[in-house]
């Protein structure tokens, strides 16, 4: 990634936003003050069908977390991004979001008319209004990412939400490899046992991506990823 | 958990043979029961459940994992929607374990996963597609393609982070029984993957059975 920084801001905790990032940029996320979550869906800006998709993430690199020299596909066999950098070693893809319900029974609820824009957003209807303005509805939410929160599995198959992962500057560097429509909330994962509603910041750096060398580390991370790249190669053939 | 069913073959209202590489859609009324059972054994049924009276409300795996604090499903297991409403309940499983994060086999994933000339293989996905375009009555579209439930597959998850398709632990004549708590469609793939385990690289019926 080059050192030149084309565009960076911050989104505070319990927000949404969403962008296009071409082909040839990378993100970077930071948790700035430790204990933050990014939802995350990802999908085809020239192809709306066409979405992040968490089991075949998971199946074709073997694993149930996600961290550094994981890519995130498409259900089109397709890389939407790679992870070149990544301070927190394990990203959950499995647990959903937040609700309105859960928000309530959790941290109570925080309605507009009384507390204006420091209510209590909940991740699933942060996402329904982002996608709606791509003409997207709850039939198109996906399985997202949780970025900064770990959830590991125990030998039964139980959940443990660990909340030592998400720690004061870390941050996880996306490599986009073909154009994606990136949309992301900052409200808290749906497992955090935190007393109160955790709104916590996220700051996001653009720069222009290096280009991808035969032996990129996401690229030969398994045999998998190579044909990943491969199709997405495919698709990009002779973009300029 | 292992949980045997006192429901009786003969006395079932529904009894349809899936052959491998085809799909089963069709309603389950609120309070029926479904069997789903494995003929021939080591046979993953690939499985979504749709609210009968708005599509858009559907089996949600996530929030299905996140309510249970567990990501296999077996015998007590409830199936919610992401709505958050309870759709179906397992109230049998002769197989103790059934995956919900592994997805389903598609063309475009079976290049990646082994070989870009796999791109022509049959697969779950396109038996979706075909479903989706042969019952245009339900008004179905590739948006209603979402995470399903694979019945009968085994995907063990390791405290590191591991995650790997084994060899089944399902068997010929195990079933797994769900009793509907809202009127659903029943759409299952019965999966033709003939590079993994998952089918024991032999792809074989299933029988659905259904009770009032």
């Amino acid at each position: 990634m080059s050192e030149t920084i084309h565009y960076q801001d911050s989104i505070p905790g319990g927000c949404h936003w969403s962008m296009v990032l071409k082909k040839g940029l990378t993100l970077r996320l930071v948790d700035e003050e430790g204990g933050a979550n990014v939802g995350m869906l990802l999908y085809n800006p020239n192809n709306l069908l066409e979405r992040y998709n968490a089991p075949d993430t998971l199946k074709c690199q073997h694993t149930f977390k996600l961290t550094r020299g994981n890519c995130l596909y498409s259900d089109m066999g397709r890389v939407f991004c790679s992870i070149v950098e990544d301070t927190v070693g394990w990203h959950d893809t499995v647990c959903g979001n937040t609700t309105k319900k859960i928000v309530a029974q959790k941290w109570g609820e925080r309605r507009y008319q009384q507390f204006r824009n420091d209510w209590q957003l909940n991740g699933y209807d942060s996402f329904l209004v982002e996608v709606a303005k791509y003409g997207l509805g709850k039939k198109d939410l996906a399985a997202n990412l949780n970025l900064f929160s770990k959830v590991s599995v125990d030998d039964s198959g139980n959940l443990h939400f660990d909340g030592t992962a998400a720690k004061s500057g870390g941050f996880i560097d996306l490599r986009f490899e073909m154009d994606t429509l990136v949309v992301l909330h900052t409200c808290p994962h749906p497992l955090n046992p935190a007393p109160q509603y955790p709104k916590k910041p996220v700051g996001f750096q653009i720069r222009a991506s290096k280009s991808v060398a035969d032996d990129d580390l996401c690229k030969n991370h398994c045999p998998e990823n190579r044909r990943g790249f491969r199709n997405t190669e495919l698709y990009t053939l002779g973009a300029a | 958990m292992i949980k045997e069913s006192n429901l009786l073959a003969e006395r079932a209202v529904y009894r349809e043979v899936v052959e491998a590489g085809d799909y089963y859609l069709r309603p389950l009324q609120q309070g029926q029961t479904i069997r789903i059972l494995d003929l021939e054994g080591n046979q993953a049924a690939d499985t979504l459940f749709y609210n009968a009276h708005d599509l858009s409300e559907r089996y949600s795996a996530i929030d299905t994992i996140r309510e249970q604090g567990n990501v296999y499903l077996s015998a007590g297991s409830v199936l919610f929607s992401n709505e958050g409403n309870p759709m179906l309940e397992i109230v049998a499983d002769t197989c103790g374990r059934h995956d919900t994060l592994g997805g389903a086999c598609a063309t475009e994933s079976n290049t990646v996963r082994y070989a870009l000339e796999k791109r022509c293989m049959h697969a779950c996905r396109d038996s979706w597609l075909l479903a989706v375009a042969e019952n245009q009555q339900y008004g179905m579209s590739k948006r209603d393609i979402t995470h399903n439930i694979n019945f009968f597959m085994n995907v063990p998850v390791t405290p590191q982070g591991g995650l790997s398709f084994a060899d089944g632990i399902s068997d010929a004549g195990k079933y797994v029984e769900l009793t509907a708590n809202m009127d659903v469609i029943v759409l299952i793939s019965n999966c033709p993957q003939l590079n993994n385990p998952c089918n024991a690289y032999n792809p074989t019926p299933i029988e659905i059975l259904i009770w009032d």
